[in-house]
């Protein structure tokens, strides 16, 4: 579905992706793991095309995506929630998921999937007259994922879902992942919390400064003794 | 009975559905007509009231750019003045051809909406890619330059046509034919055919473009893109499209407004659209508050009245108009009376 090949990113003279192929199957959740700085984001920013490219191809169903607009990425099924919970602050819940939808063209079915995303976080239907920046940070972070599943998206981009969460959120949260790619979402998951990431991926990526050291299901790199030490704290 | 005051009374809570503004405007048109007809107003304020409703309408304009789309535009009195010259341009040579005035201030509003909104088209071009205040150094500069390009022109007509020379005037205009714009003296001689009608007319129109676009998807979209670049690259939008959508909506009425406020006197000088004037109509913004058009309106029309008013204390007047400004930024930003403000009505609630 998605594959990225040979992705070298760039931010001036230095080199922060160096290099490195990955791919995302039909219906999988892939993770992305590692340490600060380890080229995570980069990865994500040049997938959604919110960072120039240096080399290598990224595509989508035979699609090659790494030269289009930012702005298009969305309409051949890319959906991004950026780091740091980016909600419209000065738009009310509902305006923010109406946003989401805000490249598709089949408005009749706008209103249902709205229904639907309330279903999946009811949180969002109580609070739905609210200005979004008035939500607290987790209702932030589902609005988020809510909004980018208005666009409908074949594969969700999570950017560091669980940052500055408390840990009941966080799980809360990654049981919502997991029910969207159950109904039928593809998820690229980048995460600091190796842990809960590795415990719903179907298989995932460490990454250090910029290359892919390690790669496996998720079940074979929670129980590796690298992953532990590295990671996981023993 | 009560059914109607319910429906009156939903209309006005609707969000953004601007029946308040067109309250007020239309309530002022109103009064100042009742008061000219029964010839209630002095000469002074009937000579302010074309010009309030142009400042009226260009600050709800820059409201659009600064408030809604949140760049800052420090050039608005340049498109107004290009908005201006336009239409004085336009009436001028149209004046043998098409006699009724009406229809050739339509002409001319439009004209200068269009070349206004063209011009800023392409000022916007390299600036609105970018991300930061660099509208604002860009408008800056442009409304210093359109001020000496349009203080430089000698455009004249007579019956060979036009005749155009640049810094030195080398027309040679026959006598049957005049000058339309003559340096740095700018328009003299314009047969004045704006009215207090025509600008409340533009002003109801200028207002229906700007809630039309707040209510629309366009203009969620340029709300979104203020509020959180990346977050609106990722759902599909266009930034550099809806800010450049907002910018050039906000100078098309700016150049409209121009026009009608440029058609109001006998002459005007290309120096009467200054930097001082582009601050002048960001204060109403920024007073009235940014994205709220209610307010846009009821400070443009005090804060211009303001000064006039004050002109018996001759020397004085400027340091009063400072000091009313100052106390009012500190009123409207203070949390701790706003809050008092807000618990003494609270309590009035609570006794009906």
């Amino acid at each position: 579905m998605l594959s990225v090949k040979d992705l070298k990113v760039s931010y001036g003279a230095i080199e922060a992706v160096k290099g490195i192929s990955f791919d995302i199957k039909d219906g999988e959740i892939v993770a992305l793991i590692g340490a600060n700085g380890a080229g995570k984001t980069t990865t994500l920013h040049a997938i959604s095309r919110l960072l120039d490219i240096k080399s290598g191809t990224i595509m989508l169903d035979e699609k090659e995506i790494s030269k289009m607009a930012p702005e298009k990425i969305v309409s051949v099924g890319l959906a991004q929630v950026p780091e740091g919970r980016r909600i419209f602050a000065s738009q009310t819940v509902f305006e923010n998921l109406k946003l989401g939808a805000y490249l598709r063209k089949d408005t009749v079915n706008i209103e249902n999937d709205i229904k639907h995303c309330y279903e999946l976080f009811p949180i969002l239907e109580a609070r739905k007259t609210q200005l979004a920046g008035t939500l607290s940070g987790g209702e932030q972070q589902m609005l988020a994922i809510a909004r980018a599943l208005m666009a409908k998206p074949k594969v969700l981009l999570l950017d560091e879902p669980s940052m500055g969460l408390s840990p009941l959120l966080v799980k809360e949260i990654f049981s919502i992942i997991k029910e969207i790619n159950k109904s039928g979402t593809s998820i690229l998951l980048v995460e600091q919390n190796a842990k809960m990431a590795l415990s719903i991926a179907d298989r995932a990526y460490v990454l250090e400064t910029g290359k892919i050291v390690l790669s496996g299901t998720g079940e074979e790199l929670i129980n590796s003794d690298e992953i532990r030490k590295a990671y996981l704290g023993g | 009975m009560a059914n109607i005051k319910d429906k009156i009374k939903n209309i006005y809570k609707k969000k953004n559905s601007g029946v308040m503004s067109y309250t007020i405007v239309i309530g002022l048109y109103l009064v100042m007509e009742i008061l000219m007809k029964t010839g209630n107003l002095t000469n002074l304020i009937k000579s302010l009231l074309v010009p309030c409703v142009c400042y009226i309408i260009v600050a709800v304009a820059l409201n659009l750019c600064v408030g809604l789309s949140g760049e800052l535009s420090l050039g608005h009195a340049g498109f107004m003045s290009i908005g201006a010259f336009t239409s004085v341009v336009v009436s001028g040579t149209l004046e043998e051809v098409i006699t009724n005035d009406i229809l050739r201030l339509v002409i001319a509003v439009i004209a200068a909406a269009l070349v206004a909104s063209i011009i800023g088209y392409l000022v916007s071009i390299p600036v609105l890619k970018l991300e930061g205040d660099y509208l604002a150094i860009v408008t800056l500069a442009f409304g210093q330059i359109i001020k000496s390009i349009i203080g430089n022109i000698y455009l004249g007509i007579d019956e060979k046509g036009f005749q155009f020379s640049f810094i030195e005037d080398t027309t040679k205009i026959s006598e049957n034919g005049k000058m339309l714009i003559s340096g740095p003296t700018g328009a003299t001689g314009i047969s004045r055919i704006s009215t207090f009608t025509a600008a409340v007319v533009l002003c109801i129109i200028a207002l229906i473009i700007v809630y039309h676009l707040i209510n629309s998807k366009d203009g969620r979209a340029i709300m979104a893109a203020r509020d959180n670049r990346i977050a609106s690259l990722s759902v599909g939008i266009n930034v550099t499209r809806t800010k450049t959508l907002a910018f050039v909506m906000s100078v098309m009425l700016a150049g409209a407004a121009g026009a009608i406020y440029g058609l109001n006197y006998s002459s005007i000088s290309p120096a009467k659209f200054d930097f001082n004037q582009s601050i002048l109509i960001l204060v109403y913004v920024v007073l009235g508050g940014l994205g709220n058009i209610n307010g846009t309106i009821i400070a443009a029309t005090l804060l211009y009245i303001l000064p006039e008013m004050l002109r018996s204390l001759a020397d004085y007047r400027m340091l009063i108009y400072a000091l009313i400004l100052i106390v009012i930024m500190l009123v409207t930003n203070n949390d701790k009376l706003k809050n008092r403000i807000n618990e003494l009505l609270r309590r009035k609630k609570k006794h009906e």
